[in-house]
């Protein structure tokens, strides 16, 4: 079970007017339990994102917000209103698939009329709805095509399109990039978080990339075997993750494990590592020591935190060089360090050198042991 | 806040189980009451008093009737023994060698389904018949009996059991065969080793398909059967013949045993060769190889030569004034209110019959298997809808046709009145052939995305809004193919309908036995010619209407 003693220090950020309001909702499938007892706030207004692993559950807990697949227990407010047991026809939401489920026999035209076809609108108010919502997603002249002649980006625009045009409350995305390559999706982000900002309808996205959870959304609910370990700001997930699970999972992070030696003091191998704070744990515990590999740093000369060690790889990634560093002695320990190009450069680092690499006791995060 | 009260705010939930339960009602109708009467019948005295099985020790105690049983099992027995290995063969040819014409030859050997079965019987009494030009080389045997019923039976059921081999074939795994290669494994053992294990599910499924297609084929062994008595000749004596309808539903639950086991078998093993193909396997691509593929153009040759020459002589010998004395051209057998009090107009009703179980049976079986897939609520009665629906496959024509008579003529049954008519003709056409029909229609609305009625749902569009402007439009292909399979089987079935014509509502393929019971065999010939080319014409209508569907209202597929 992961720990929630490090929670305290940042109980989740309940938004002002609660717009989604998840109880203790459950969803078994025969024995297996998807989702254990989620509660959950959602602002209105706000851009959240469902990020975990594959199989975690994100996909199975937006689906019950949509009604389209019934929880086993617990319930979902929207606006105030219990629609727990509401069929998705009475929940207004407009929602985007992996798969976008486009209608292959329909024009983008009549994809995105489709929601207003059936509203029994006139004529050329849909045609001017249209035509204003597809000039919002930019997709002003594709109008007469059908889906299987556009690219891929554009077929994901014209389902947001769709999406939109009923101006529903809560806009619901599973995974609305994972089919794109790399560059649409980066455009992609941006456009729809410019969009929703514009619009200040209420998103939800799932995802499993933690780049763009962190990019993208206002607060991120990250899950973990069918319930959440954490809900914050990417600022606050990525600096003080609650759990050794949203530590490893956003960002990268080395975990060292050792035992408390005073109050702020924890024995990893045969060396002793200070931290900034580690409340809770009392000597003797055995805890988890995480750090991010950019907040390590080589320096000249011994002192507090300050380890000797082996560069044994390193790997290019762009603007940074990830280093692997090895420790000496009967159980050395590894450690990932990330440096900036330009330090690389000026010190011209190799395998087999031997360097100091600086823990900042600040940057040390203190877990309790997983099991 | 209980779920039901925001269950009755579902309008849609509601009116799929609705449709649902409707739906249910109608099958239970028309596939699992008749099975019910036919079942109860036979534990029934003629007084409709309970008898235990007391018709069932009548039966073992009749001799001549425990003949029939095992004349039954034995030919059926051999002409599965014929036919599986020759389709075996011709599939091989078919799937795995470079053959030329491979197209072609598929094609011809699927000619025997567009007639009725007892056509090639015909053929046979025109080539080995009393008259017959082959006679000699029976060396004094008669066609008419278990060697024409062998023979006739080996053609009608040669398609299906090739339609198995071809499948089953096709599944084979190509890596396997580049690695006994690679191992220089001889040409031989690739094939004993490596072919024969992939196919032997395909195989035991061809062999109980073949033995339940020929025990339970009425046409064949009533027009070349002589007095060779089987099972399915002895239920039309026991019904038509003696209105002994005890005795008939016995005779019907013996010949649904043979069905039931095979559709299990067949079940099982349509499992197991989905499991023999990993996901990552590669097809195989046969090389050339002239010795090979030379020896089985040879052997095509004279099987394809086969099926069409028993199709042609019919239709031959449909146009010849007197045969075998003179053999010039005529019209006159197609002049059939000579023959057939009916004249002409069997030939329309079957036409009338078999348009309305395709459309009808399309319009049912499509919805249908639409409510199963794609609708969320009563999983129960979804699970009840498919069963239903898959129970025709293991239920022969013969049995359900013997089904419909009990319950339709039953004291207590106000649907009474439909005996005879059009209505019950179609009924129970469409309840024959709805398994094949159902697993077509769920096959394609398994590939159309998921997500289609989660999208309609959160844009507040019912379901039968997108059943109509998506699903049916994107399933044309499908639906098409479902209706051209009812409208031909309608239009060839023998079996379960000649036990339900009344006086107006004879069918061509019912004319077709009576013509020959009168010693018309010309004239029989020239119906069921009559019935051939309609079914083909209907098929090539079909590969062109393929064509215009793809091309004009389905633009939406190109790129
Ligand atoms: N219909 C179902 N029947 C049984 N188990 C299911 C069903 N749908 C989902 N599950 C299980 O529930 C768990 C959560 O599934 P879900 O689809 O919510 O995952 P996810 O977080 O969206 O993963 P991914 O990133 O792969 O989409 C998984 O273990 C999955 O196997
Ligand atoms: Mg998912």
């Amino acid at each position: 079970m992961p720990n929630h003693a490090a929670m305290t220090s940042e109980a989740p950020r309940a938004p002002e007017r609660s717009f989604l309001s998840i109880r203790s909702l459950t969803k078994s499938f025969g024995p297996f339990q998807a989702l254990k007892s989620i509660d959950l706030e959602i602002g209105e207004g706000e851009f959240v994102c469902f990020l975990g692993p594959s199989g975690c559950g994100k996909t199975t807990l937006l689906r019950a917000i949509a009604g389209l697949d019934r929880q086993t227990g617990g319930s979902i407010m929207l606006r105030g209103k219990d629609v727990s047991n509401a069929p998705p026809s009475q929940r207004d939401f407009g929602i985007v698939f992996q798969s976008y489920a486009l209608f292959p026999n329909l024009t983008v035209a009549d994809n995105v009329g489709y929601g207003l076809v059936n509203q029994k609108k006139p004529r050329d108010m849909i045609i001017a709805r249209v035509s204003e919502l597809l000039a919002l997603v930019g997709l002003p002249d594709q109008a007469s095509k059908y889906p299987a002649q556009l690219s891929g980006g554009q077929q994901q625009r014209v389902a947001l399109a769709r999406a939109l045009a009923t101006s529903p409350g809560l806009l619901l995305l599973d995974e609305p990039l994972s089919a794109l390559d790399a560059r649409v999706r980066l455009r992609l982000r941006e456009e729809i978080r410019a969009l929703q900002r514009r619009l200040g309808v209420t998103t939800i996205m799932v995802t499993h990339d933690q780049e763009e959870a962190l990019s993208m959304a206002e607060r991120i609910v990250v899950m973990n075997h069918g319930v959440i370990e954490q809900v914050g700001t990417p600022e606050e997930v990525y600096a003080r993750p609650a759990t050794a699970f949203v530590a490893d999972f956003v960002g990268r992070m080395t975990f060292l494990s050792g035992v408390m030696e005073g109050a702020t003091l924890v024995r990893v191998g045969d060396q002793a590592l200070r931290v900034a704070e580690a409340p809770g744990f009392s000597a003797g515990q055995k805890v988890e020591l995480g750090l991010r590999p950019e907040a390590v740093r080589l320096v000249e000369g011994a002192g507090e935190n300050r380890l000797s060690m082996r560069i044994t790889e390193l790997e290019y990634l762009g603007s940074f060089v990830r280093a692997t560093l090895e420790g000496e002695g009967a159980s050395p320990l590894t450690l990932l360090a990330d440096l900036p190009f330009n330090v690389m450069q000026d010190r011209a680092y190799a395998p087999g050198q031997a360097v100091i690499a600086e823990l900042p006791a600040s940057a040390l995060r203190i877990f309790s042991a997983r099991t | 806040m209980s779920a039901n009260a925001s269950f009755t705010r579902d309008r849609e939930a509601r009116v799929a189980t609705l449709l649902l339960a409707g739906l249910a009602f109608l099958l239970v109708l028309l596939i699992a009451v008749p099975l019910w009467s036919l079942l109860s019948k036979s534990v029934q005295n003629s007084n409709g008093q309970f008898v235990g099985l007391a018709n069932f020790a009548r039966y073992i105690s009749t001799p001549a009737l425990v003949a029939s049983l095992w004349n039954s099992i034995w030919v059926s027995s051999l002409v599965a023994l014929i036919v599986v290995p020759l389709a075996f063969l011709y599939a091989y040819a078919l799937t795995r060698s470079r053959m030329p014409g491979r197209g072609l030859f598929m094609a011809v050997a699927m000619t025997p389904l567009f007639a009725p079965s007892l056509l090639s019987a015909i053929s046979l009494i025109y080539i080995f018949g009393n008259q017959g030009f082959l006679k000699s080389w029976l060396f004094g045997a008669s066609i008419y009996g278990p060697v024409g019923i062998v023979l006739a039976e080996a053609v009608y059921c040669f398609p299906h059991a090739l339609m198995i081999m071809v499948t089953a074939l096709r599944l084979a795994d190509g890596r396997l065969y580049e690695v006994a290669e690679a191992l220089g494994t001889s040409k031989s053992r690739v094939f004993f080793t490596v072919t024969l294990p992939g196919a032997r599910y395909g195989l035991i499924s061809a062999i109980f398909v073949v033995f339940t297609l020929v025990i339970t084929d009425f046409g064949i062994p009533k027009v070349i059967g002589g007095q060779f008595n089987v099972l399915a000749t002895d239920a039309y004596k026991q019904i038509v013949g003696q209105q002994n309808f005890e005795m008939g539903a016995v005779v019907g639950l013996i010949l649904l045993m043979p069905a039931i086991f095979a559709f299990f078998v067949d079940r099982q093993v349509q499992k197991k060769q989905v499991a023999l193909l990993s996901a990552r396997a590669v097809p195989y691509e046969p090389k050339p190889n002239g010795k090979r593929d030379f020896a089985l153009l040879a052997f095509c040759l004279v099987i394809g030569g086969l099926l069409i020459g028993m199709l042609g002589m019919a239709i031959w010998a449909s146009f010849i004034r007197y045969w075998p004395y003179n053999l010039t051209f005529t019209l006159n057998n197609y002049n059939f209110a000579n023959f057939d009090p009916q004249g002409w107009g069997a030939y329309l009703t079957s036409l009338k019959m078999a348009g309305l179980t395709a459309i009808f049976g399309t319009t049912i079986v499509f919805f249908g298997a639409y409510l199963v897939e794609k609708t969320k609520p009563a999983p129960a009665l979804r699970g009840f809808v498919h069963f239903l629906a898959m129970l025709p496959m293991a239920v022969p024509g013969l049995v359900l046709g013997l089904g419909y008579v009990f319950f339709v003529n039953a004291p207590w049954n106000p649907l009474g009145i439909f005996y005879g008519t059009l209505t019950v003709l179609v009924a129970n056409t469409v309840a024959h052939f709805y398994t094949v029909a159902h697993i077509t229609a769920v096959t394609q609305l398994k590939q159309i995305d998921a997500e289609f009625e989660s999208v309609s749902a959160s844009l507040k569009v019912p379901f039968w809004v997108t059943f109509r402007r998506v699903t049916v439009p994107i399933s044309l292909p499908a639906v098409l193919d479902i209706a051209v399979y009812l409208f031909v089987n309608a239009l060839t079935t023998v079996s379960a309908v000649i036990f339900l014509y009344g006086p107006g509502t004879k069918l061509a393929s019912i004319a077709i036995v009576h013509m020959d019971e009168m010693g018309a065999v010309a004239a029989a010939a020239a119906m069921a010619t009559c019935i051939v080319f309609t079914a083909m014409a209907v098929k090539l209508l079909h590969l062109a209407l393929d064509r215009v569907v793809f091309a004009r209202f389905q633009a939406w597929r190109k790129r």
